[in-house]
Parts: C-alpha cells; structure tokens; sequence
C-alpha cells in the first residue's frame, strides 16, 4: 500500500482545502468569513470528486471530434455538475440571511447575532 | 451609474454575451457545456448590465414577475418532458427514433449532428430559461434591496 | 479552554482527512470503473447524445436532476420571499 503515496497527492490538495476551511469554520468569528469557509469547504469537494473519476491520459468524455484514448470517468463529473449548481444556491440564501442579520443587529459578529432578542 | 465609455461598451457587448450564452445551451449535447453554463453566462451579462447602468435603470426593462414566470415555466417543461415517457419508466428519453431530435450518431468519435439526443436538447433549454431567470431574479433582489429601492410585486 | 478544544478538534480532522486520502482510496489515475465503462460504451446507442456528462445529467441521473432543479427553485424562492418581507415590515412600523 506505501508505493501509491507519490501518486495521491491530487487527493492530498483536496484535504487541504478541506482543512483549511475547517480551520475557518472553527476559529473565525466573522459571519462573512464563514461563507467564505463555506465555499472553500465545497471547492474541496468538488475538487476531491473531479480528481476520484480522473483516469490516466484520458480525455473529455465527449465523442464530437476526440482524439484517441481512453476517456475519463463521466459520473463524477455530472455529480460534480450537480453540486455547482446546489452550492450557488445555498451560497445566495446565505448571503441574503446575512444581509437581514446585519440590518437587525447592527453587526456582523456571530456571538453577537445568537443571542435572541425582538 | 458608470461613465458614458462604459455603459457604450456594456450596451455592445450584452448582444455578444447573450448569443454566446444561447449557443453553449443549444449545443449543449455536443461540445462541453450544457443547461446550467449556458443560464450562468446569460446571468454574467446581467451582471454586466446591472453594474454599467444602475438597479434603477435596469428595473425598468427587466421586472422580477416576469422573471418568475419564465423560472417557473422552466421547471414545469422539464417536469413536463420528464412526465411525458412515465408509460415505461420516469425519465424515459421517448424522443430517440422519431423525426423531432432523433438521430442516432454513429458509435465512436465523429462529427457532431445536430438533430440527435431525444429530449436531451428540449431539457437543456428549459434548464437553460431557469437557471437564468432564476439567478437573475436572485441578483436583481439583491441589488435593489441594498440599494434601497421597492420591489416590484 | 475554547481555543484549545478548537485545536484538538481541527488536528484530529485533519490527521483523518490525510491518512484517509493516502491510505484508503484507489491510486490516483487508475479508478475502479464498470459502470461508467458500460455508460461510455453504451451512451450514444441509448441516448443519441455525444456529450456523456449531459446524458448522464439528465438520462441515466435524471432524479439527481430534478432534486437540484427543486433546490434552486427553493433558493430563489427564499431570496425573494426573504427580501420582499423585511420591506413590508419596515413600510408598516
């Protein structure tokens, strides 16, 4: 199993990108700064599930005009598709719910919007 | 408002912007691209429009229950295309075989033909219209809440 | 005593995600891959598409497509209602 390590550090980059947000997500206090982690976080994904389907020298999997060779693996990359497309719907939700927070309370600290007042 | 250079550029460049938009959702079951790209570029050319001129502007071409209205219709033809071959399972691609898109290409790499794809190419274009109406609608809201404007019901 | 219990935490992810990605998935180039053998084989006979991701957005994954079709439908929605309201409320007050 040790001889693959050269080989994985595409996955490497995705667990990067992952831990970075993490490390967003746990000790940043900004409301902005967690979107922002938010979509690092799903970059990371995308990343990971792009380079799962990648088989080597392989094309596009799209038949107009390819040249010869194998083709790289088709599901992840509409998974991938899918997901896009969820995260840029959520990413405009949670920027409208910030907008509101900030009009209500006047700033964009998390410990300070979690307390509930009327 | 931007200057007079600017919005001269924005009021060119939105036709290009818009026809490239259409092409990558035409083609989108031949070359890369497909529903959702070709609705984000469309999209991008609404950017463009909302920053050269104002939301003010903008309001008064382009309304938000139009924009709803053409999202939703959207939704109901992909829902509709999807219905339409429940007789064998959901989803089932009816069109392939008949006159309308249905060409079969032949098996390996080749040139693209344009009349192929059963209902791939009707689904790209509903998904198309959605995608950028309804992201439209999302960034024509925004722009006109923060700038204090009224939305129009 | 919060910073800390952040630190362990992030470490502990961290340490799972790299010894995840290096120890217990295929190598990277060489993915395990019958189904979507079948599907690159079999795309352009069953749906007339050259283009297999779009065959398989929308023919093979249809219902992948049609869940992420009702969550940007919800969003928008959302977005709209969100924003509309706030102005109601601050027209009548």
């Amino acid at each position: 199993m040790m001889e693959y390590i050269p080989l994985n550090f595409p996955f490497l980059a995705a667990a990067l990108l992952v831990g970075i947000s993490f490390y967003i997500l746990i000790f940043k206090r900004n409301l902005i700064k967690l979107i922002m982690g938010i979509a690092i976080l799903a970059s990371g994904v995308n990343l990971f599930l792009v380079a799962l389907g990648y088989r080597a020298g392989g094309n596009a999997p799209i038949y107009t005009d390819v040249p010869e060779g194998p083709m790289v693996l088709p599901v992840p990359q509409a998974l991938t598709l899918t997901s896009i497309v969820i995260n840029v719907a959520v990413l405009a939700l949670m920027l409208t719910m910030v907008i509101l927070i900030y009009r209500h309370t006047g700033s964009l600290d998390s410990e300070k919007s979690r307390k509930m007042k009327g | 408002m931007l200057s007079k250079i600017v919005r001269t550029v924005a009021n060119q460049l939105i036709l290009f912007i818009l026809i490239f938009g259409l092409y990558v959702i035409a083609h989108g079951h031949l070359t890369p691209g497909g529903g959702f790209q070709g609705g984000a570029v469309i999209v991008s050319g609404v950017v463009m429009l909302l920053v050269a001129f104002s939301s003010k502007e903008l309001k008064k071409s382009l309304r938000e229950r139009t924009l709803s209205i053409m999202e939703s219709s959207g939704a109901l033809i992909f829902i509709g295309l999807a219905f339409a071959g429940i007789g064998i399972v959901f989803f089932y691609n009816f069109l392939v075989g008949t006159p309308i898109f249905g060409r079969i290409p032949a098996t390996g790499p080749g040139p693209g033909d344009i009349w192929t794809g059963g209902f791939i190419p009707l689904m790209n274009l509903a998904v198309g219209l959605k995608v950028a109406a309804g992201l439209s609608a999302v960034v024509l809201a925004m722009a006109l809440f923060s700038s204090g404007e009224e939305i129009e019901e | 005593m919060r910073q800390v219990t952040g630190l362990i935490v992030l470490l502990v992810v961290i340490a799972f995600l790299v010894s995840g990605m290096l120890l217990f998935i295929h190598p990277f180039g060489y993915p395990p891959s019958d189904m979507d053998d079948y599907i690159i084989e079999n795309a352009q006979e069953e749906t007339g598409s050259n283009n297999v991701v779009t065959s398989v957005v929308f023919d093979y994954r249809g219902f992948d497509t049609l869940g992420e079709a009702t969550i940007l439908f919800a969003a928008v929605t959302g977005v709209l209602l969100l924003l509309r309201t706030v102005k109601r409320r601050e027209e009548s007050s």
